[in-house]
């Protein structure tokens, strides 16, 4: 694999987390929380990793060139690299973690959920500026031949990915907002870190995780 | 507590978890409260998240040209616009 930058946690224990996190912007939104989860884990003697998305934060890659193949494959690549026990995958994380792992999956989101959402700032960002899009026109034009979209290239491959892809879970447990308490970090433009909620996911995978 | 109170609260709730307003702030707004225009941190991107957890809190599906000035001017119009949305204007 290429190598990417990850948040590792590691003194060789039993239990070895992969962190998938969510897609675009909110994996920025979430990555003090998933850093400061870690951290509990640490405490917890849980080893975990959260590797980068190729084209993504500190990804040396080009955005423009990946799809949700490319995530697949690279986070595979990831789980073996790190011998990887168990999975946590958190919302568009879903739709790209590797499945053969046991483990859990974050409030999981369809891939045309996020689509929509991103189109639908473009067309809102575009209205403002006086012009009309619309997000049929814009989802046409991506699938064809890739599209900007809150700052991404995003790849035809990547569009078309997105508009059909559905969560991947196979038994893995799905973890609920309610579950943690709070609010949902990642809908917040400045959400900071909720410690309280990053201890919370980080006992209910301790106490859940075995080998 | 009736359906119509239900929504007032969950919309505070979800204005809140969005915008990340506080519970004093979310709790303090009025129907005539501006929302769009009048909060700094409904931007585009925050009017598309605020869209999309609005169709998934109260399963209804809005349409990019439903979206204007009116319907996210103030909290009252935007409540007002989901009732309407779920059949109870």
């Amino acid at each position: 694999m290429a190598d990417e930058h990850a948040v590792v946690f590691d003194r060789g224990r039993q239990v070895r987390l992969l962190v998938v996190p969510p897609l675009f912007e909110e994996m920025n939104r979430t990555r003090r929380f998933l850093v400061e989860t870690q951290r509990v884990l640490d405490g917890l003697g849980i080893d975990s990793m959260l590797p980068d998305l190729p084209g993504c934060n500190e990804s040396l890659q080009a955005f423009s060139a990946q799809s949700l193949r490319s995530w697949r494959d690279a986070m595979a690549a990831a789980a073996s690299h790190f011998a990887a026990t168990h999975v946590l995958a958190v919302r568009g994380g879903v739709l790209v973690f590797p499945t053969s792992l046991p483990g859990w999956v974050l409030e999981p989101v369809k891939g045309a959920a996020i689509l929509r959402q991103l189109l639908r700032a473009r067309v809102l960002a575009a209205k403002e500026a006086g012009a009309a899009e619309s997000s049929a026109d814009l989802l046409e034009e991506g699938r064809n031949h890739g599209l900007e979209l809150a700052g991404y290239r995003l790849s035809a491959a990547l569009v078309a990915g997105l508009d059909a892809a559905i969560p991947q879970d196979e038994g893995q447990r799905v973890i609920r907002q309610s579950d943690l308490g709070g609010s949902p970090l990642w809908l917040r433009s400045e959400p900071g870190e909720d410690a309280a909620q990053s201890a919370a996911l980080a006992r209910l995978v301790a106490a859940e995780a075995s080998v | 507590m009736t359906q119509t109170a239900d929504f007032d609260t969950a919309l505070r709730s979800l204005l809140n978890d969005v915008l990340g307003l506080g519970a004093a702030r979310a709790e303090a707004l009025t129907a005539d409260s501006g929302l769009f225009g009048a909060l700094p941190e409904l931007d585009s991107m925050a009017v598309a998240s605020l869209l999309t957890e609005i169709e998934d809190r109260f399963d209804v599906v809005i349409d990019d040209d439903e979206v204007d000035g009116d319907m996210l001017d103030t909290f009252g119009g935007l409540l007002a616009f989901i009732r309407a949305k779920r059949g109870e204007a």
